[in-house]
């Protein structure tokens, strides 16, 4: 327990939580956007480099962005919610949930201490990617091509049928 | 408390304060917001294993997570497009009245 | 084994993989289509060559075996051979079909289904390449029922007219039959000899062990099983090569257009039942003694009597097509009868040689076709030597190719034939039946030529106002490259030099002269007789008085008219199937009918009373009985079901609530019940 490790997941944490609760939704991305940098520099702080860099790339570069698009184009807030009991019951579940795990996590755990710090080298990483994780490789990019697709397809103006 | 524990209860808080407000807040993006949350605190898990876990020279956790975020952008780009959908459907983004599926 | 022997399945799969991509383009893609078709042949043709070369340099049979199917420990086995067969089919077959897709070009320019036509003739060379190169009984019969079916497709191709529709089912249904027994031998060929791979390193159904055991188990009526198998083989081959009596559907296949006849009907596809049976000389020839197996007395016979009968009904014919169409059944039955009473060499020479000439006419014929505005009748033509003389120059050469004159293609290989027939130990028959046959063809060619290509022109009244042209050059070249092989081609194969024979047999070659002996000279020196005087009569009675109108009589039918009326109306055969096995079916067919309505139906209509009456009582339990009971049960449910539908609000935040209360609550009773 470093002090960079704990002033990261800080900042993760407060972002989650901002993204969660503020009543602007670009704020709401924002937030997000702040949480993901700090994960990316939880992922920096364990050594993996690569999982560090590919978060920002992808989750702040496209994912948030992504988001704040939608939110420009459905262009509307989130309406005051007339009832309390709904978020109330939400945070409840929640913090049992979390509850639950906490207790597993504490209880379960007499886990092994940090071994000798060992960073992936990207070019291990890359190896694998191409030997022995070549199928899913390929499962990923076909998945990856199907979603562009039907992102576009769904999101596409209907047709009009009448003339 | 050693780091493993603490990797993975500041993935539990994430994970719960993602599903928190998936329950609560009312607006669809925002859901899928914490639906992303979920998902990372579970990459941490990933990393956080890989790490302090018997074998680190095997990268699987590694590479899982890669592949996680992958998905996880496919998934983003198809939930929005879903929700652009459900707008232009429904002139709404607010999942308390979109129910058309109801039994 | 050389990697063209490895690659060998390459020639069909090509022009087959373009029908498949042809079949997907748009009808519009007519260049493309025609790119790929004649593109992937010309590929099949290259390899085609190369092959050749192989077997030149090494003639021994080589084969590539591969599995294909399980049945329970056994495998079905599949491959390919090349030997010099295969190896002259292939490169037949591909050359002309080159030409032949070329030609189609100029033929069907005009064809709105342009594509759709090469997207069938690509498939059908693909076909006709794997009948060739099969070396199992199965892969080869695989490939000649698509053959079949393409030959189907193209002479419906214009399915509008009635006729083409007709001709189209009338083949597949006189083929079929002939393919029953094709395929009854086969069965009986696995039955006997455990496999269908012609060679299989000692173990196939051809080689030495499987055809002497079947040789010497006798059936019934002092046939062999290999004679009885080969005989039923010989009715598959006969039914694709249209020897009598199943040749009725050849002349009516003549309303395809006009390439197909050429290709399909002329050259190729008529031509695999004699290359099966050369196929299956080994099985065909097999006796424990000497002598001609009764198999082959049986195709000797028939094959000469169907070179004379065909040859009797061209001389009556007046549709152009036709009589080309009548002179094919009939040289596909001088290559029958070279194979029984020759052997391979001299049958699949004669095939070799007649697939260039024949189709040389039919490329002849449809360029006079297309020249006269889509005229058919010969007597509605006239003079066309001065308009069409490239046309005329070739048709001249493939005319006399036909016929036999000397020193032209057809001269050695039908010669060397009725040598072999001269020669046969079992009857002379056939000879005289050959040697009339050939005086009769040169005779009906000799009238056809007058009447197409001398005398005035004599336009039919709906023509009469469009100009006759020759043909574009697409059409022109491949008739002129095919009267070169039409007239040269038969100096590989003669006496004194017989290199095809000694090539296809895999004998050593030698130039002797000495070949000439006596007995041969005088006989090519009566056939050469035969033939002159066949086309000095023919030139008598039509050419030298040229014919001026064309609703004048034939001149035979003036001698003799109610015999050249019987020739008109092909000796009665068609007619006589109507009045016996058409009409037998129908017969049968009455029967049945009358049977079912009186007998079946009857019985039907007893079930279906009982029925109804007991269905009537059960129709009264069930309202005063059952209904009562289901309808309280069903709702019960219904109730039940709007119940639990309240869960179902269709808020998706709902649901993901109860997955996280659930969770909570599993987790919880998990760890109590590890406490505890």
């Amino acid at each position: 327990m470093t002090v960079p490790f704990l002033i990261l997941a800080a900042i993760t944490l407060a972002g989650a939580v901002a993204a969660m609760t503020l009543r602007k939704l670009v704020h709401c991305a924002l937030a997000l956007a702040v949480s993901l940098v700090g994960l990316a520099g939880l992922y920096l702080d364990l050594g993996a480099q690569f999982v560090g860099l590919a978060q920002v790339l992808v989750y702040v570069g496209a994912v948030v962005i992504l988001i704040v698009f939608a939110i420009l184009l459905t262009r509307g807030d989130e309406p005051p919610s007339p009832r309390v009991g709904r978020a109330v019951g939400g945070v409840v579940i929640s913090a049992c949930v979390f509850a639950v795990l906490a207790w597993a996590i504490v209880s379960g755990g007499a886990a092994q201490g940090a071994s000798a710090a060992s960073l992936a080298p990207i070019s291990d990483i890359g190896h694998a990617m191409m030997s022995r994780y070549i199928l899913p490789l390929e499962v990923v990019g076909l998945l990856l091509t199907a979603a562009l697709i039907g992102a576009v397809v769904i999101a596409m103006e209907e047709k009009r049928r009448t003339k | 408390m050693t780091p493993l524990t603490g990797c993975l209860l500041i993935s539990a808080l994430l994970f719960a304060v993602g599903l928190g407000g998936a329950l609560s807040r009312r607006s669809a993006i925002l859901v899928l917001i914490g639906i992303e949350l979920m998902l990372n605190a579970a990459n941490l898990n990933f990393i956080a294993f890989w790490r302090y876990g018997p074998h680190p020279e095997a990268l699987t956790g590694v590479i899982f997570v890669i592949f996680s975020i992958a998905i996880a952008a496919a998934e983003a780009a198809v939930g929005l497009a879903l929700i652009m959908a459900v707008y232009r459907h429904a002139k709404t983004t607010d999942l308390s009245r979109v129910d058309s599926m109801k039994g | 084994m050389a990697w063209i022997v490895r690659y060998l399945w390459l020639i069909p799969v090509l022009p087959a993989a373009a029908a498949a991509i042809i079949a997907l383009l748009k009808q519009s893609r007519r260049r493309l289509a025609a790119t790929l078709a004649i593109g992937s042949l010309g590929l099949s043709l290259l390899l085609a060559l190369i092959a050749f070369a192989h077997t030149l340099a090494h003639p021994a049979l080589e084969y590539a075996n591969h599995n294909w199917l399980q049945f329970g420990a056994e495998w079905i086995r599949f491959g390919w051979l090349l030997d010099p067969l295969t190896a002259v089919m292939l490169v037949m077959v591909t050359f002309v079909a080159l030409l032949i897709f070329i030609y189609s070009l100029g033929y069907m320019a005009h064809d709105p289904n342009f594509t759709r036509f090469f997207c069938f003739l690509a498939l059908f060379a693909g076909a006709m390449l794997g009948v060739v190169i099969a070396n199992n009984l199965m892969l080869l019969f695989m490939c000649w029922e698509v053959v079949g079916l393409t030959s189907y497709l193209l002479i419906g191709f214009w399915f509008h007219k009635p006729e083409a529709a007709k001709a189209a089912k009338k083949a597949f249904i006189v083929t079929r039959i002939g393919d029953l027994g094709l395929f009854l031998g086969m069965m009986w060929l696995y039955g006997a000899s455990g496999t269908l791979l012609f060679y299989d390193g000692g173990a196939g159904c051809l080689e030495h062990t499987a055809v002497a055991a079947m040789a010497a188990h006798g059936v019934a009526l002092g046939l062999t099983a290999s004679s009885a198998i080969g005989l039923l083989i010989f009715c598959g081959a006969a039914g694709k090569s249209g020897q009598v009596p199943l040749h009725v559907w050849l002349p009516d296949a003549m309303e395809g257009p006009t390439p197909v006849s050429a290709l399909i009907h002329a050259a190729t596809m008529v031509a695999a039942g004699v290359f099966l049976i050369a196929r299956m000389y080994p099985l065909m020839a097999a006796t424990t003694g000497g002598g001609p197996s009764s198999a082959l007395e049986v195709i000797a016979w028939v094959g000469a009597i169907t070179a004379l009968l065909a040859a009797f009904i061209a001389v009556g014919q007046n549709d152009i097509k036709r009589i080309l169409a009548y002179s094919t059944v009939s040289q596909l039955g001088y290559m029958m009868l070279g194979l029984a009473v020759g052997g391979v060499a001299v049958g699949m020479f004669h095939l070799i040689t007649h697939a260039f000439f024949k189709a040389l006419l039919f490329l002849g014929a449809g360029s006079i076709i297309h020249g006269c505005s889509e005229e058919q009748d010969i007597r509605y033509m006239g003079g066309l030597r001065k308009l069409m003389p490239i046309t005329f120059a070739t048709y001249a050469i493939a005319m006399l190719a036909l016929c036999g004159f000397p020193l032209f293609a057809g001269f050695w290989s039908k010669d060397e034939i009725l040598h072999s027939a001269h020669l046969w130990s079992i009857s002379s028959g056939p000879f005289y039946l050959g040697a009339v046959g050939a005086f009769l063809t040169a005779f009906y060619m000799t009238r056809q030529v007058c009447y197409v290509f001398f005398g005035p022109r004599r336009p039919a009244p709906r023509t009469a106002s469009k100009p006759v042209h020759e043909s574009p050059a697409t059409m022109t070249w491949p008739l002129i490259i095919l009267s070169i092989f039409a007239a040269l081609l038969g100096f590989v194969g003669t006496p004194a030099w017989p290199w095809f024979q000694s090539f296809l047999e895999g004998r050593s070659l030698a130039l002797n002269f000495g070949a000439f002996t006596g007995g041969m000279i005088s006989l090519m020196v009566i056939s050469s007789i035969i033939v002159i005087a066949g086309i000095a009569i023919g030139w008598w009675l039509y050419g030298s008085r040229p014919i001026t109108r064309a609703e004048d009589p034939d001149a035979l039918e003036r001698v003799q008219p109610q015999f050249f009326r019987a020739l008109g109306q092909r000796l009665y055969i068609d007619e006589f199937y109507d009045l016996s096995v058409i009409a037998f079916s129908r017969l049968c067919a009455r029967l049945f009918q009358w049977a079912d309505r009186w007998v079946w139906n009857g019985a039907v209509q007893l079930v279906a009373w009982s029925t109804r009456i007991v269905s009537h009582f059960d129709s009264l339990v069930d309202a005063h009985a059952i209904n009562a009971g289901f309808d309280g049960g069903s709702t019960g449910l219904a109730q039940g079901g709007r119940l639990i539908s309240r869960f179902q609000n269709g808020r998706a935040q709902n649901y993901l609530r109860v997955l996280g209360v659930a969770l909570v609550v599993l987790a919880v009773i998990l760890f109590w019940s590890h406490a505890g």
